[in-house]
Formats: C-alpha cells, sequence, structure tokens
C-alpha cells in the first residue's frame, strides 16, 4: 500500500512536471522563465498541484497561508481553503488599502518593497509561505521577515517549482523549504 | 441583467467581513476591501461555495481572472467545477504570445492581456473578479474571450456597484455578483 501511495505521488509530479512551460529569453535575454500558467489549463494538474501540498499542510495546525502577489494568489488560496486557514496577500507597494507594514527586499539591481494588512496576522500564529517558483529567495526571506516582526511562526515556504543553481533555499535562514518540481 | 443573491443566510456573514476604507485609492473613494473576507476561512469558503453551487452544472470550461484580485476567487471556483483558469494580466506580465485589449480609465487608458492558446474555440467562459464598478475591465475580459472564439456564459463578482452603472458595460452579458454596495 506504501509503495502505491509513492508511485501515486510520482504520477503527479510527472504530471505536474510536463505541464509546465519553459519560456526562453523571458523577462529578458538569458533567463528560461518557467510558466505555469499551462498548469492551470490542465484542470488534473491544477488539482494534482493543491493536492499535493494539502496533504503535506492538513495535519499541521497551520493558521494563516500567505501568498505573495501575483502567482502566489493562485495557488495560496486554494490551499488556504482546503486546510481551513485564512488567506493573507503579500502585495507590492500601494494595492493594499489601509494601514500596511513594509519590508524591503534587494533585487539583482535596486530594492523592491513588500506590505501586508496591519492586523492579518496574529502573534504566535502559524504560517505557510506560498509562491509559484522561489529563484534568488528575495520575495520569500522579505515575507518570512514581515511575518515574523509580528511575531507569526513561519512554518514553511511552498513553491511549485524550485531553481536549485539560484540557492534561493540558502536565504530562507532557517525556515524549511517545500517544493514539488526542481 | 444583474441576479444577486439576496435571500441566502451565508450573504450577511460574507457583507459583514467586507471591509470599507475610505479616500483610496483617492479622496472620495470608498475602497471595498475584500481581505477581510479572506481572514474569515468560513466567510471564504462560503463565498467560493455561493459561485460553485451556481455554475457546477453549467459546462463551464473555463474561468478567467483578473488580475489580481480575480486570481484570489477565480482558481478555487475552477478546481472545484473542473475547469480550467486562465489568468487576464496587465501588460508585459505573461511571457510568450499573447492578445491584448485595451481600456479607458477616468484619465488614460490601460490594457489587459491573454495567452494565445489558453481558450479554444466554442468553450464557454466565465469571468471572475472580486469587484465591478464602472464595467472597464470586465468589459475587456470579455473582448479578449471573445476574440479567441470562446463564450461568455457570465461574469461573476464578489461585490456591485450598482452606481457606477457596470452592468451596463457588458454588451448584454449577465452579471452575478454576491453583495451589493453604495
Amino acid at each position: 500500500m506504501a509503495a502505491q501511495i509513492v508511485d501515486s505521488t510520482d504520477d503527479r509530479i510527472s504530471r505536474i512536471s510536463s505541464s509546465i512551460r519553459v519560456i526562453p529569453d523571458f523577462p529578458k535575454p538569458g533567463i528560461m522563465f518557467q510558466d505555469i500558467t499551462t498548469l492551470l489549463l490542465d484542470p488534473m494538474a491544477f488539482k494534482d498541484t493543491i493536492d499535493l501540498f494539502v496533504e503535506r499542510y492538513k495535519d499541521k495546525n497551520i493558521n494563516v497561508v500567505a501568498g505573495i502577489e501575483a502567482r502566489g494568489f493562485i495557488f495560496g488560496p486554494p490551499i488556504a481553503l482546503a486546510i481551513g486557514a485564512k488567506f493573507v496577500p503579500m502585495r507590492k507597494p500601494k494595492k493594499l488599502p489601509g494601514e500596511v507594514i513594509s519590508e524591503e527586499y534587494s533585487l539583482e539591481y535596486g530594492t523592491d518593497t513588500m506590505e501586508m494588512h496591519v492586523g492579518a496576522v496574529q502573534a504566535g500564529e502559524r504560517a505557510l509561505v506560498v509562491d509559484d517558483l522561489i529563484a534568488t529567495g528575495g520575495t520569500l526571506s522579505a515575507a518570512i521577515r514581515l511575518l515574523g516582526r509580528v511575531g507569526v511562526d513561519v512554518v514553511e515556504c511552498a513553491c511549485v517549482i524550485e531553481l536549485p543553481e539560484l540557492k534561493g533555499r540558502s536565504r530562507l535562514g532557517d525556515k524549511p523549504l517545500f517544493v514539488l518540481v526542481s | 441583467m444583474s441576479s444577486c443573491k439576496e435571500d441566502d443566510p451565508r450573504i450577511d456573514g460574507i457583507q459583514s467581513r467586507i471591509r470599507v476604507v475610505p479616500n483610496f485609492p483617492k479622496p472620495g473613494i470608498m475602497f471595498q476591501d475584500i481581505t477581510t473576507v479572506l481572514l474569515d476561512p468560513r466567510a471564504f469558503k462560503d463565498t467560493i461555495d455561493l459561485f460553485v453551487e451556481r455554475y457546477k452544472s453549467k459546462n463551464i470550461t473555463v474561468v478567467a481572472g483578473i488580475e489580481a484580485r480575480g486570481f484570489i476567487f477565480g482558481p478555487p471556483i475552477a478546481l472545484a467545477i473542473g475547469a480550467k483558469f486562465v489568468p487576464l494580466r496587465k501588460p508585459k506580465k505573461l511571457p510568450g504570445k499573447v492578445i491584448r485589449e485595451e481600456y479607458d480609465l477616468e484619465y488614460g487608458s490601460d490594457c489587459l492581456e491573454m495567452h494565445v492558446g489558453a481558450v479554444e474555440s466554442e468553450e464557454r467562459a466565465l469571468v471572475v473578479d472580486d469587484l465591478i464598478a464602472t464595467g472597464g475591465t470586465l468589459c475587456a475580459a470579455m473582448n479578449l474571450l471573445e476574440r479567441a472564439g470562446a463564450e461568455v456564459v457570465e461574469c461573476a463578482c464578489v461585490i456591485e456597484i450598482p452606481d457606477l452603472k457596470g452592468r451596463d458595460r457588458l454588451n448584454g452579458k449577465p452579471l452575478f455578483v454576491l453583495v451589493e454596495s453604495q
């Protein structure tokens, strides 16, 4: 029975992996962009993606799923709904109305800012951070810092895809990372 | 034709979770903030359930969500009814080949893009966003889908601002909303 479960997971990962489209030279020359929109066009692959995350997190007492704008908004909410957690959008500047807290993070050239609503999360809550992909880890580590500043325990970061050569995992401090496709 | 679920007992709970933020993004605008709905797992689930109950037997093959808050509500609906999810995005976000539709703003214009090949001829589509105001964005979304040969069955939003008469901009397509706001 255990072997059957592992095979089933392998089959799902295989379907997910083959549904991702690689677009060369986007957004600039030399970058091989991992496009998950083709995964979303395959209802079975999209369902499998969410199921794999939900199976991992449903018994981990997660109170909060934080999703990073914009593709984290596609994967985060279905996970949150399935595990009974709240969903908190982590946004680019000036998108969230009302009081926010901000965290600056480095880009290749310059910096950007991520914002979260004041009062969205409470100290002591257990959080998952979700995005479609981890590259350098800059955005994810900004999300971890934002949540940490208000006393939230980030349990894990979850992405569909990892680009291991960019070593993003090492920028997450002591926070574990779970991915489906590497 | 606008229809709205006034009589379902779940509507009160959803409506009570919507937060109004005055003078955002500019003075005079009463911004309808749905992030507080997402912080209540019951209210968020009820929101999705109300849409899913309406659409699950309507042979919808595509749910198109408008960036960015349409990305929060569209995917859970798509997953539940077995449809594909298609993100409709601001310019230059989607990699690869796109079709674009320009639409008017109060001052100037903006563009919405959809991937070439995401939608096939004769597909039955739902367009989802958190809110309909003037209807400009939804109209652009419908045009994109129709240009690709799909039939837009309905537009679905959590909130409508009836005073802005957005439903009149939908070329006769029906609109379904959960909550009307002043």
